[in-house]
């Protein structure tokens, strides 16, 4: 029971957010100020993983490109695709429910233990639509944006180690990257991400606001945020795969 | 003036609150007091829509606020100020875009027009100069001042406080007190303030209200409260021997009698813990 009563909220909550903003200065203020956290404040962790993911992919596939039949170049071809199709939205996003996910959680969850949320709806403001929206929507825009990023450092950071390894030489590897490229890709990419971006914004978002209890109890809604965050992303990665990826 | 009538409240099955009434008047301290649990903070976040009663409603000046909707009750909410208990500043602001934010939120004033009120408001809690600090390196008493000051920035109709004294020391709590009273009078405020602190109940309390389990057991003004022959009342607010003593000598003050079962040989009793001063060793 409590599962559907969860999932009514959240529906509750998303419906909530849209209402007319008292002050569109202040609202575009607090949209500014989560773009910066969201996307600035994950963008250091998100370039350290994707190059040393781009980074593995190559050492990993030449491991198993053990053919002489097979050209060096496909190497490159297989981590652009994989980086591009999984690692750079998926695993970027997984990450990012952790550092950007915890933190709206923790936030919120601080801000409804405090009291602070309870002085804003004194105020006569609109919680929902002040505290959640901007979030949701900066994270609509930085996600996908880091996932781009991502993408272009896990490729040069495939590049980076095949070259210092002597795997791969430099010159090959960009033409294997020109090889067989489907743009559709990136789209794909794209969509995930934002289906992703709002999986991460919104399951840490419910769980904070709704939170009862004191410390203890922010620090449980956090981690519950991030695990079921995760777990959606997966669900949400395979379901879109089925349905976008001709697989005949 | 707020009017509250026939509010009940319930979580779960639990009955919290139990058709509690009453009218607070405008330019004046409405306490609201009562043991932990007695149902007192539920009945203060019913009046300002924290919680929606299961039954009765809250009138603002004639106003249904429990029927109200949308934008009709944000209205109203401008015209509330809230003191909450632990203060409820936002942490990752200084004490002047806290209290700044009510004035960014509904005014359109000039950042200047707007830094005047705040320093205005900081100067009638007496405040001054911590305008760049932030909520972490404030005493608590201070916390409390600077949140009195974000709920009276809007000049409001309305003013709650939850708990103003908890975990402030007598000196500290005494100064928060004043400043509620004297905000009251100035600004003709309808103030409504949750306490346990029995000093608040003696200096600022011209209605207090007494909830016991859910349910109103007393009310009355602080004058009525000395000679109140409720036993529940007399045992919650003069709990101690000592608050005992007190009352007996603000009885004799008002009366020149002690009306109740009390010895007066009692509180003359040398060994007695009294207010009344040892005698002159000289």
């Amino acid at each position: 029971m409590t599962i559907f009563s969860d999932i009514g909220r959240y529906l509750m909550m998303i419906k909530g957010m849209f209402s007319r903003p008292e002050n569109a200065r202040m609202y575009w203020k607090e949209f500014i100020h989560q773009c910066t956290e969201i996307g600035f404040g994950s963008l250091g962790i998100v370039a350290i993983i994707s190059v040393f993911i781009g980074a593995v992919s190559t050492i990993q596939t030449a491991y198993q490109l053990v053919s002489p039949l097979i050209p060096p170049s496909t190497i490159a071809q297989i981590v652009r695709d994989t980086v591009i199709l999984e690692f750079a939205p998926t695993l970027v996003c997984i990450v990012l429910a952790g550092v950007a996910g915890s933190r709206i959680a923790s936030e919120l969850g601080n801000m409804r233990v405090s009291e602070q949320i309870d002085a804003l709806e004194i105020m006569g403001i609109k919680t929902k639509t002040y505290l959640i929206l901007p979030k949701i929507v900066a994270a609509m825009i930085m996600i996908p944006l880091l996932v781009v990023i991502a993408m272009a450092l896990g490729i040069y950071g495939g590049r980076l180690a095949g070259v210092a390894s002597g795997i791969i030489s430099g010159s090959i590897y960009d033409k294997g990257l020109l090889e067989f490229f489907v743009p559709f890709n990136v789209i794909f990419a794209l969509i995930k991400s934002y289906v992703f971006a709002f999986i991460i914004s919104s399951i840490p978002a419910f769980y904070g606001y709704y939170v009862k209890g004191g410390a203890l109890e922010i620090g449980r809604a956090s981690t519950k945020a991030v695990v079921v965050s995760c777990i959606l992303i997966l669900f949400a990665d395979y379901i879109l795969s089925a349905l976008l990826l001709p697989t005949s | 003036m707020i009017e509250v009538k026939n509010i009940q409240k319930s979580f779960a099955d639990k009955t919290i609150i139990q058709d509690v009434s009453a009218v607070m008047k405008a330019g004046q301290c409405n306490l609201i007091i009562g043991a932990s649990g007695s149902g007192k903070t539920v009945l203060m976040k019913c009046m300002v829509g924290l919680f929606e009663p299961d039954g009765g409603e809250v009138l603002y000046s004639g106003h249904n606020f429990t029927t109200m909707k949308g934008d009709d009750k944000t209205e109203i909410r401008k015209e509330i100020g809230m003191l909450f208990q632990g203060s409820a500043l936002f942490d990752s602001l200084n004490v002047e875009k806290n209290i700044m934010f009510p004035l960014s939120m509904f005014t359109k004033w000039s950042y200047r027009k707007k830094l005047e009120r705040v320093n205005e408001v900081l100067a009638r809690v007496n405040l001054p100069d911590v305008n760049r600090k932030f909520p972490a390196e404030l005493s608590g008493g201070m916390k409390k001042r600077v949140a009195l000051a974000r709920a009276i920035v809007l000049n409001p109709k309305y003013l709650f406080c939850d708990e103003p004294n908890s975990g402030l020391d007598p000196q500290t709590s005494l100064v928060i007190d004043k400043l509620i009273q004297e905000i009251t009078i100035e600004y003709n405020i309808t103030t409504v303030v949750n306490t346990h602190d029995m000093n608040s109940v003696m200096e600022i309390g011209d209605y207090i209200l007494y909830m016991y389990k859910g349910n109103k057991e007393w009310e009355g003004t602080n004058k009525e409260i000395i000679f109140s022959k409720n036993q529940l009342l007399n045992e919650f607010i003069f709990a101690s021997e000592f608050l005992r003593d007190a009352k007996d000598m603000r009885m004799l003050e008002e009366t020149g009698k002690i009306s109740n079962e009390r010895n007066m040989d009692e509180l003359l009793d040398k060994d007695a813990p009294t207010l009344v001063p040892p005698p002159d060793p000289e």
